[in-house]
């Protein structure tokens, strides 16, 4: 067996590989052009463990289709860059249940991956949707302490729009999974 | 339903730690505590299909409008497999690079050097069905950042991958053989142990060379694979 290539840093000049379209994964010259669902915007921030807004940072969104399937008829990829004051902002459909270990279901949720300059691999987290009755069955929220579980619980802000902030480090440090 | 095949678990020595104080940008964007172990879900197993469809590639990254780009032509080629070995067929790869000076096409990078109107550095390609890809540039060159120590990075190109399993996506750099600024370098020096530097390393490969036309370096690269063996509650 050979061991996978280390990751190393996107650095501070990733923006080569951005096209600030793929933020929304419902434009209309896009793969879901026209695809049927509830329409959602996922916002966020993400500070560092001194306070500061990360502004340079790449955010990709990997996601179920609003019935819960990956078999690609959905395309469930988008990727955005934070601005100056550490902001993205994500539009698509709101996923559905997605099947889990054994006969468990996992709640909605959309994975978030982060890349920055000051990180050596990419961080990933899952944004679940606050409110939702199958959030109390979900089998990874239920392995994450009760006191961190927040950091991976997007809150409504308003009609489709919702939000979660990303802590890097430090108090209210997000909950980062691998496998 | 049948559970997906979990990933192997990272291989001990083989990636770069996320709290690395001799690269000073880590200092307050490593999280402190540990990554959540979970077992490998659809959401891990499954992955983006990207297609040159709907992700146009761009494979010559040395000409801009007909007109050469300034520097050392080479090809930069290799094979994209999973642990197991197994070649990963469909990955996109992107790429992004410095000019020959040590300059981005970047309105962010400040260095003191020229930029090339014929060259922008950045590109997409995809791999074949036995994990084969290839693109062509120019050697880019070192330039200087803000770290503690000779304050130079070495000459590299920055990788990202997607797979077939949202857990294989990997985001590296490719270094060049005999480069002096390798000992130097805080990134390159903590990707891991020996083995995980020198898996950095491209081969100048004298297959890949053009006569008259283009040097030719191998990069190879390892996502992860799929274990054998069950997920096992830690
Ligand atoms: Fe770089």
């Amino acid at each position: 067996m050979t061991p996978a290539t280390a990751s190393q840093t996107a650095g501070p000049y990733w923006h080569m590989i951005d096209f600030p379209a793929w933020a929304d994964l419902l434009r209309a010259d896009g793969p879901n052009a026209g695809a049927a669902g509830e329409r959602i915007t996922l916002a966020g921030v993400i500070t560092d463990g001194a306070g500061a807004v990360v502004p340079d940072a790449m955010v990709e969104l990997w996601q179920a289709d609003p019935k819960g399937s990956y078999d690609g008829a959905f395309h469930g990829f988008g990727r955005c860059a934070t601005d100056a004051q550490g902001r993205f902002c994500f539009m698509t459909l709101k996923p559905g249940a997605v099947p889990g270990p054994g006969n468990s279901t996992q709640a909605p949720h959309i994975t978030l991956t982060i890349f920055a300059r000051g990180l050596m691999s990419g961080l990933v987290t899952r944004a679940y949707f606050a409110g939702d009755a199958r959030l109390a069955e979900d089998p990874i929220l239920a392995r994450v302490p009760e006191m961190r579980r927040g950091t991976l619980i997007a809150k409504p802000t308003g009609q489709g729009e919702w939000r979660l902030d990303i802590r890097l480090q430090g108090e209210g440090e997000t909950v980062f999974l691998t496998v | 339903m049948v559970d997906p095949i979990p990933f192997r678990p990272v291989a001990p020595g083989s990636q770069p730690p996320l709290d690395l104080p001799s690269y000073r940008s880590t200092a307050h964007r490593h999280p402190s505590q540990p990554p959540l172990r979970m077992p490998t879900t659809l959401t891990e197993a499954s992955a983006p299909s990207f297609t040159p469809a709907w992700y146009a590639p761009h494979d010559d990254l040395s000409v801009v409008d007909g007109k050469q780009a300034l520097g050392e032509r080479m090809i930069v080629a290799g094979r994209v497999t999973d642990e197991n070995g197994r070649p990963v067929a469909g990955a996109m790869v992107e790429v992004w690079q410095a000019n020959a000076a040590g300059r981005y096409h970047h309105a962010r990078d400040q260095h003191d050097a020229p930029l090339d109107p014929n060259f922008h550095g950045e590109g997409r390609v995809f791999t074949d069905a036995e994990g084969r890809y290839s693109f062509t540039t120019i050697k880019p060159g070192a330039y200087p950042w803000r770290n503690p120590g000779p304050g130079w990075r070495p000459q590299h190109i920055h990788f990202g991958l997607h797979g077939n399993g949202f857990a294989q996506r990997l985001i590296t750099q490719m270094y060049f053989p005999g480069d002096p600024l390798l000992a130097f370098d805080a990134i390159f020096q903590g990707s891991g142990d020996d083995a995980a530097k020198r898996r950095l390393i491209a081969d100048l490969d004298p297959e890949l060379m053009r006569p008259d036309w283009a040097l030719g370096y191998r990069f190879d690269i390892v996502l992860r694979g799929r274990a054998a063996t069950p997920f096992e509650n830690a």
